[in-house]
């Protein structure tokens, strides 16, 4: 662990060169570090102006990576760049390079992004036409699959891996609606793991639910980290500090500094996000 | 005491009161006057028709002049198929284009239709009829069934369109959003997301336009024209409830009047049942769920 720390005491950055070890390794081994998500200069514009500029930063496979900073700093901004949901949007256009296994995320078909980013958005928003069980598999319903049995595995599998299944095991046909705001979250992010994505993206998806809804999710957040790549946008610093292995800090669609988390919130380099971290602005 | 910065008195207070409860009484009484007249068409059209009601009615040719009896079953009938065959047409292609604009309508020419929409929603139908009469009759040489239909397909288009397009930008953008994060294609999401969610409100908007259509007798006076028998074949002319009420009403028989009365009472009675059938699938509004 020594190397450990002192690599945190450098303050090195996410920015400069890859991490070479991870705090949340045990046994002082050396991870492999893997950053099949990377974005380089990355830029969004909306109607000629930029919500945020030149941000280059690389994602760790199979960890959390916290996006924190002030409201309008372009969290969600980058966080929807990264599975093209800026398309959809009248007047955005995305520069820069976001890359995914090697391929350039911009330049492959935006359905086959989406297939492999999932994301999960700040209010619970579970499909109000269609059952739980609808809901869970609505992703491979949409991309064709309508084998009865498959979707049974598969809603089963995902309700329970989103801490869902013994609140609804019982009521599955139940709408969606019937559901808490908590539960429906946890729905809504079954539903995304339920099409396999490898990197979950997720805004802020804690920000419409009471605490203990929260601390549900939470829990579940670092339960699945160990099997996909997260990145999540969040306003609550603790959040930040509880769920994420690695902490991102933008301000005014810059990004600031991006470290581990620890070393974010112990020793940041930048006077900026430590003035943020303790509450002085923001 | 400090002197309070809004005063009111006694006097304001009961000017008030008064000026309140003339502003209901006033709105008591427009209401009154819109209803009355509503009120008079319904109870004159049917004390004036009931006398004419008879299975005979439903069931029967209309008879030569002179002769007694007789009813408007072709006509009845006639009325029945072009709705259905103007809905055939009308219905998809007003809710295909309402998709469009509303989600794909970014660009100007969905502003140059949508504004195309909103002139021809406010067409006078008489000059649909004559332009169906150009389109379909001309060519076909003959009035039609179809070319009554293509006039009512053209009226209804419009308002199917405009609520269509209305309704589904009231669905919320995050349902859209959440069907894109898992990979679904656009055309999914208009289908099973988007149309889903405003499928009560657009069936609401499309009972409505066919029922305003089947009242409608200016556009099928050139198109469809009249019958007084039964039709062979869709692409002759055929009779039509709003059509054989106008020609017997302006005809110098008494017994006419009578069945048009009768006439008119089925009619309404069209209408009114598929405006309840409409409150009862929509929950009375036009609705987008949430």
């Amino acid at each position: 662990m020594a190397e450990s720390q002192q690599a945190q005491a450098s303050g090195e950055s996410l920015l400069q060169k890859p991490m070479v070890a991870a705090d949340t390794a045990g046994g002082g081994e050396h991870e492999q570090v893997e950053h099949r998500l990377q974005v380089r200069g990355l830029g969004v514009m909306f109607n000629g102006n930029y919500a945020i500029r030149n941000i280059s930063m690389k994602f760790q496979d199979n960890r959390a990576t916290a996006i924190i900073g002030p409201s309008g700093c372009g969290k969600s901004t980058l966080l929807r760049a990264l599975n093209r949901m800026h398309d959809i949007v009248p007047g955005a256009k995305v520069v820069g390079e976001i890359e995914l296994d090697g391929e350039n995320v911009m330049k492959i078909d935006a359905v086959a992004v989406r297939r492999r980013i999932g994301m999960v958005f700040q209010k619970p928003n579970p499909f109000p036409t269609m059952s739980i069980f609808e809901n869970a598999v609505s992703g491979l319903r949409f991309n064709g699959v309508s084998k009865r049995s498959l979707l049974k595995d598969v809603a089963e599998d995902v309700l329970k891996k989103a801490a869902l299944w013994d609140e609804v095991k019982d009521r599955l046909k139940e709408p969606a609606m019937s559901l808490s705001g908590g539960q429906q979250q946890r729905l809504c992010i079954a539903r995304a793991m339920a099409v396999e994505p490898e990197i979950l993206l997720m805004d802020e998806p804690t920000s419409a639910l009471d605490p203990i809804a929260t601390a549900k999710i939470e829990e579940l957040i670092f339960d699945l980290k160990n099997t996909y790549t997260i990145v999540i946008v969040t306003h609550n610093m603790q959040q930040a500090a509880r769920v994420s292995d690695y902490t991102a800090f933008m301000y005014m669609g810059e990004l600031v500094e991006a470290a581990r988390t620890r070393t974010i919130f112990t020793n940041p380099e930048k006077k900026q996000t430590e003035d943020y971290i303790t509450g002085r602005f923001g | 005491m400090s002197e309070r910065r809004l005063h009111f008195s006694r006097a304001t207070i009961l000017r008030r009161k008064i000026t309140n409860n003339l502003m209901i009484g006033l709105c008591a009484v427009c209401v009154l006057l819109a209803l009355i007249p509503l009120a008079l068409i319904l109870f004159y059209t049917v004390r004036e028709g009931i006398g004419a009601i008879n299975l005979e009615f439903f069931t029967h040719l209309p008879k030569p002049v002179g002769e007694t009896g007789g009813g408007m079953a072709n006509a009845i009938v006639g009325t029945l198929i072009m709705m259905g065959m103007s809905a055939m047409i009308g219905v998809p292609v007003g809710i295909l284009c309402g998709v469009y604009l509303s989600e794909y309508g970014r660009n100007r020419f969905a502003s140059v239709v949508r504004f195309l929409v909103e002139v021809m929603s406010g067409l006078p139908s008489i000059i649909v009829g004559i332009f169906t009469y150009a389109l379909v009759v001309k060519p076909m040489g003959r009035f039609s069934a179809y070319a009554g239909a293509v006039a009512l397909a053209v009226l209804m288009i419009p308002t199917i369109t405009k609520t269509t397009d209305e309704l589904l930008k009231l669905v919320p953008n995050t349902l859209r959003e959440a069907a894109l994060a898992l990979g679904a294609p656009q055309w999914i999401v208009n289908t099973r997301i988007v149309l889903r969610a405003a499928a009560k409100g657009i069936v609401t908007a499309v009972m409505l336009s066919v029922a305003r259509v089947a009242g409608e007798t200016a556009p099928l006076l050139f198109t469809a024209m009249n019958n007084r028998f039964w039709h062979n074949t869709l692409d002759q002319p055929i009779a039509s409830l709003p059509v054989q009420i106008y020609t017997y009403a302006t005809s110098p028989y008494d017994d006419w009047h009578a069945q048009a009365w009768a006439g008119a009472t089925v009619l309404i009675v069209i209408v009114f049942v598929l405006s309840v059938v409409v409150r009862v699938v929509s929950g009375g509004k036009f609705t987008v769920q949430q």
